[in-house]
């Protein structure tokens, strides 16, 4: 890692006596959490093979409950990013349009949607509207809610994404696409555009991470998803440790792929030279809220 | 309007969204920078167990550990805070919420490191300064100053993910509150606005604070 590089000089022999205690030290303290862990799960009965071997034997735990929540998670967030994408593009490009109506009006409504909880605005969807009303059929009720909250927070982050993605842009690309003769918003569909979203392909990829885990938030208003899943599993086998042991290692399997995923596209761009100038960690950027918006100062 | 003010503790399920907020940014920022630091560290075993620290906390749902917190740690394997059911919730969603910021925190400290140039700490060891002094002096105010505006962003980030507790606190917290005026007087958007404004007037100053102070220390290069 730079860090490393940065931070440490090459070890010398006294350096190198410290690191080796420091390693005995690490393991000692790694062994001795787990070793907490599983007491503590074994005092409390959680280790007995019978509430574990379901998930090895059971092939009903698997298509009744964990694979059946978790067409679930992934249904919803597949949804989501989808109208999250036309949501992001639709008000990103409209932040940046020349029209100071338009902007303001655009650039009012991102901010505002990404500074209230998704939760917030699911409960109030739900128990506001789609539970209550015909708009949609009961069965799908929280479906809906789920998605139209997930949408209108992570299209948001995704518009903050695409103004800060064509801000980071040289400048001489609009320039060079005005002075042939196109006109400013031919300018930003076919030049700036292009460049912007493929700039910021890892941080899509990435926002899919913040997507998924949010899904899981459809708990609240009944949305069959893979923690009610797991929820259910739990009361249905007598297993509840096991089961939302299983579906968290689920969740950060998928996720983890997913992270390496756009560190991989990342380091694909920037080998095509067309990555950001700044690379930040993939992660941080997708997770955190007003990264999009810090990004867009640094230049 | 006016009788759901009156019916309910909107204030009061605020103050819990802040008490939350401060405890877990607090629990976050102390536990993050040590995984930061083991995460940076020179020994592969340390940085071993950052890494995995960082990799399991961000990648599940905070959801999930919030259930788990109540159903699973306290219910079951019978760690409890506390004797009385509300105030167990409480500390174990400023607990949950602590240890899960603490990945991001750790991360946004590590991008902060990795703004600097290599060259920095070459030119600090070249003009003689010791580790220490190379670190004191030339790398950790780089680096923190780097780190401002992710941290800003994580804190925002958890004021307004305190609203998951209410998956464990019930009604005491803002979106708990919401969703049950909601489902007994039917939908306001005037409610849903006044609770859209709490979260906009408590995250909105700060991420102006925190986009400024990046700004002013960002370190020219």
């Amino acid at each position: 890692m730079s860090s490393e590089i940065v931070l440490f000089d090459a070890p010398g022999p006294k350096a190198r006596r410290r690191h080796a205690i420091l390693t005995v030290v690490g393991i000692v303290i790694a062994l001795a959490i787990a070793w907490l862990v599983l007491r503590k799960m074994g005092e409390a009965n959680q280790l007995e093979k019978s509430l574990w071997t379901p998930f090895v034997t059971d092939p009903e735990v698997w298509t009744q409950y964990l694979l059946t929540g978790l067409w679930g998670t992934i249904k919803a967030a597949a949804l989501s990013v989808v109208f999250a994408g036309i949501f992001g593009l639709v008000f990103g490009m409209g932040r940046l349009s020349g029209n100071r109506w338009i902007s303001g009006l655009c650039g009012a409504v991102v901010e505002f949607f990404r500074s209230v909880p998704v939760l917030i605005m699911m409960v109030f969807a739900y128990f506001g509207y789609f539970a209550t009303s015909d708009l949609v059929s009961a069965s799908t009720a929280p479906l809906a809610s789920v998605v139209l909250a997930l949408t209108l927070y992570n299209g948001s982050v995704i518009a903050e994404l695409v103004r800060s993605g064509v801000f980071s842009l040289p400048s001489g690309q609009r320039e060079a696409g005005l002075s042939i003769g196109l006109s400013p918003s031919q300018t930003l569909r076919s030049i700036q555009l292009p460049q912007a979203l493929t700039a910021m392909l890892p941080a899509l990829v990435g926002q899919l991470v913040v997507v998924l885990k949010d899904t899981a938030l459809g708990v609240v208003i009944t949305y069959p998803e893979l923690l009610n899943a797991a929820k259910t599993l739990g009361s249905a086998y007598a297993n509840t440790v096991p089961a939302y042991i299983v579906a968290a290692l689920i969740f950060i399997v998928i996720n983890y792929a997913l992270t390496r995923v756009a560190a991989a596209v990342e380091r694909w761009l920037k080998s095509r030279g067309q990555g950001p100038q700044k690379a930040g960690p993939a992660g941080i950027t997708a997770a955190a809220v007003a990264e999009a918006e810090s990004a867009s100062h640094g230049h | 309007m006016g009788d759901i003010l009156s019916k309910y503790d909107i204030l009061g399920a605020f103050w819990v969204t802040i008490q939350l907020s401060l405890l877990a940014a607090i629990g976050a920022l102390v536990l993050g920078t040590i995984v930061a630091i083991l995460r940076v560290s020179p020994v592969g075993v340390l940085r071993f167990i950052g890494t995995s620290y960082v990799n399991i906390f961000r990648n599940t749902p905070l959801t999930l550990l919030m259930v788990f917190s109540i159903l699973g740690i306290s219910f079951i394997l019978g760690i409890s805070l506390s004797q009385d059911l509300s105030r167990n919730a409480y500390w174990w969603a400023a607990i949950v919420l602590s240890v899960y910021h603490a990945a991001f925190v750790c991360e946004a400290l590590r991008s902060g490191v990795n703004t600097i140039p290599t060259g920095q700490a070459e030119a600090a060891r070249s003009i003689g300064l010791t580790f220490n002094q190379s670190l004191t002096e030339v790398l950790l105010p780089q680096a923190f100053r780097g780190a401002i505006a992710p941290l800003g962003s994580v804190l925002i980030a958890l004021i307004k993910n305190t609203t998951v507790a209410a998956v464990i606190l019930g009604t005491s917290e803002a979106a708990g509150l919401l969703a049950q005026i909601t489902e007994n007087e039917g939908a306001s958007l005037p409610t849903f606005f006044l609770f859209a404004l709490g979260f906009v007037i408590l995250t909105l100053p700060l991420g102006i604070l925190f986009t400024n102070l990046s700004r002013r220390l960002a370190v020219k290069r």
